[in-house]
């Protein structure tokens, strides 16, 4: 795992430094000179070897670092330094942490919805399998998952809020400071985000669902003479569910790095608008950051995906 | 019905420990009705062993199922009677059919590998069935799944009891299904292909577990099989199905001695057996067995019979054969008239038996 974080903070580190887009050229402002991009290029270390450049930005992760240390005002990043932004004029953890809530809010409040929702529906068709019950939970996930979630998210916005004024306008505020505003604005983009995961669920869950039910084990609870209801949930979806909702964490965990489009839709500002805001800038070290971040977490849910499945799972653990 | 007229019910007056009448099981799919199960009568008395023998698809695990009550009511249709100690098993309430499952009549299924759930320890499973039909606290239901497991013969029980299903080999599953199928003392035990999954040394044992458990318990027990060479040891009587029909019914000496229905005597043909010289090689019957989807018209076997064109007419393509008695308690379904397939019979075992060829 720590081999894989290394040759992936290699690799994104190699790929920005190649990319086009000078950032001391960037941060010089409306009177340019090539002397004072000369200075900026120093003050943003970036006239050092690349070598040099990756084994500062990594020691900066671990022990901080100090920008432009020569000059009148060094800028002091302490440790974990992801960088700091010339252009936002702040280290980029602290950014990071400024937006990361908001999405953490966001991709768990839809993780919820779509398990709860896809789940549900799922076990539903499975257990209704052929009849119109089925059909039209089948029908409706189809349709949540060919409808592209900016279309569902506009389509959402013009009606609850616009035209049924059900919503106020979204603008997000932390939960701690209003907790009802809070959920009158997250209250849509949950749903969008959600949508699109739970259509997906939603078959997962049956075809798994139909699956188990026909395996041997689930026959055998029935002839010990358990009720339906035990067979079905005890037996069956025990061994059905489980690789489903482990599974379920590594979407979340893409969730993290961002979900760009609800997040734009409703103008949340979470690691999805700061990205794309970055980008636009081409703010290289907020973007290198957050490449390294939702690596890093999808590489980190990886590892927490498989232990858990080791727990729930006895056939997995080692002996 | 003439089925039911000619129903083998045979002992006294009272209706039999197990009853079934003119059993028919059949399931709508999209290519057509399958005929699973089609007029199937037999009995059996309190104790006694029932092999039901045929090939796969000749509707013998559908049958054991039907009498357990695992075959889906609502995808299946099913018709007939099945008695079992003086009730009707096929009208009964779901919720009565559940209580009689894994207290009054159990099941060992044929692969113990994936029989039992992976997720849970193998003594909370048969604690599971204790508890499903008795009031019994946790500790007294360990106390006897341990006392159960011990006696089927699982070794280092208190560490066992603990393990999961992955942990122990083919031969202990099966072991711990069979406790798991005795735990509540059944009346009747369904036994489908209990062995068929194990190694041959393996599959003795089990056998040999599963008659002496019924000798202790008085159990009366089906055993569902397409091996007849383990049917001579443990059965009284046994049914030999094709096609969904019980083809031949007799009890297990008449089958061996005096075999009558030319599917029986092919069955017995192609087991390989050490003490038989000639012929040299295994006489299995030619072709395959018919699409329960599209039976044919006459006889069901009659496509792969090698006597057919013995009887006159075109009977055997154009007409079913009822199960009617040959001899005393010997039922068999054929066109051919009695000396007839006798003599065949005794050409057939002469042959078996390696005298001319």
């Amino acid at each position: 795992m720590f081999l894989l974080l290394f040759l992936l903070s290699v690799s994104v580190f190699a790929l920005f430094s190649i990319l086009p887009g000078d950032p001391a050229r960037l941060t010089c402002g409306k009177a340019c000179t090539p002397v004072i991009i000369e200075q900026n290029r120093h003050r943003l270390g970036l006239d050092e070897p690349p070598l040099t450049q990756y084994v500062k930005f990594v020691s900066g992760i671990f022990v901080g670092r100090t920008f432009s240390p020569d000059s009148p005002q060094p800028i002091k990043c302490e440790a974990p330094c992801l960088g700091y932004s010339f252009t936002r004029h702040e280290e980029v953890m602290a950014i990071i942490a400024r937006s990361a809530p908001v999405t953490l809010f966001l991709a768990i409040g839809a993780f919820v919805l779509w398990i709860s929702v896809g789940l549900t529906l799922g076990i539903i068709a499975a257990l209704n399998r052929g009849r119109w019950g089925d059909r039209l939970i089948m029908g409706i996930s189809l349709v949540g998952y060919s409808m592209p979630s900016f279309f569902i998210g506009l389509v959402l916005i013009f009606f609850v809020i616009i035209k049924w004024k059900f919503l106020p306008f979204p603008s997000y505020i932390s939960p701690w400071e209003n907790p009802f505003q809070f959920f009158q604005t997250m209250l849509l983009p949950w749903i969008v985000l959600a949508s699109l995961y739970a259509a997906f669920y939603i078959r997962l869950t049956r075809n798994q669902v139909l699956e188990v039910l026909g395996d041997d084990y689930v026959r055998t609870a029935r002839a010990k003479g358990l009720p339906e209801r035990r067979v079905v949930v005890r037996h069956a979806l025990r061994a059905g569910l489980t690789p489903i909702v482990t599974a379920a964490g590594l979407d979340l965990a893409g969730l993290l790095g961002g979900a760009i489009i609800s997040e734009n839709i409703f103008s949340l500002p979470g690691l999805g608008s700061l990205a794309v805001t970055s980008i636009t800038d081409s703010d290289l070290p907020i973007i290198t950051g957050l490449t390294l971040l939702t690596a890093s977490i999808i590489i980190f849910a990886n590892l927490v995906v498989d232990l858990l499945y080791a727990v729930v799972d006895p056939r997995v653990r080692i002996a | 019905m003439i089925e039911e007229r000619i129903a083998p019910i045979r002992g006294s007056l009272e209706r039999p420990f197990l009853s079934v009448t003119n059993l028919s099981v059949s399931f709508p799919t999209e290519d057509g009705l399958v005929q699973a199960v089609d007029g199937v009568s037999l009995s059996l008395e309190r104790g006694k062993t029932l092999a039901i023998v045929g090939e796969s698809g000749s509707g013998k695990s559908v049958t054991a199922q039907a009498i357990m009550g695992l075959v889906n009511r609502k995808a299946a249709k099913v018709s007939g009677e099945i008695w079992l100690d003086g009730q009707e098993l096929l009208r009964l309430p779901q919720d009565e059919v559940q209580e009689l499952m894994g207290s009054e009549i159990a099941m060992i299924f044929q692969d113990p590998m994936s029989s039992l759930h992976p997720f849970y320890r193998i003594g909370d499973q048969i604690v599971e069935a204790i508890q499903a039909h008795r009031q019994l606290g946790p500790k007294e239901a360990r106390a006897e799944t341990i006392e159960m497991l011990r006696h089927v013969g699982i070794p280092a029980v208190e560490r066992r009891v603990d393990a999961y299903p992955h942990q122990l080999s083919g031969g202990m599953r099966q072991r711990v299904m069979i406790a798991m199928a005795l735990i509540n003392s059944p009346q009747l035990l369904i036994a489908d292909e209990p062995t068929t999954a194990l190694d041959v040394t393996v599959q003795a044992q089990i056998l040999e577990l599963i008659s002496s458990l019924q000798d202790e318990f008085g159990t009366t027990v089906i055993l569902i099989t397409h091996d007849l060479g383990i049917v001579a040891d443990v059965a009284d009587d046994v049914a030999v199905m094709y096609g969904g029909r019980i083809v031949e019914l007799a009890s297990t000496t008449t089958l061996y001695d005096r075999p009558e229905m030319p599917y029986t005597l092919g069955l017995l043909s192609s087991v390989p057996r050490m003490d038989r010289k000639l012929p040299e090689r295994l006489d299995p019957i030619r072709g395959n067995p018919p699409s329960p989807i599209k039976l044919p018209k006459g006889c069901v076997f009659q496509p792969r019979c090698d006597y057919w064109e013995r009887v006159p007419g075109d009977a055997c393509k154009t007409d079913r054969p009822e199960l009617l008695e040959s001899e005393p308690d010997h039922f068999v379904r054929c066109h051919l008239k009695i000396e007839e397939r006798q003599q065949i019979s005794r050409d057939v075992r002469q042959i078996l038996a390696g005298g001319t060829q």
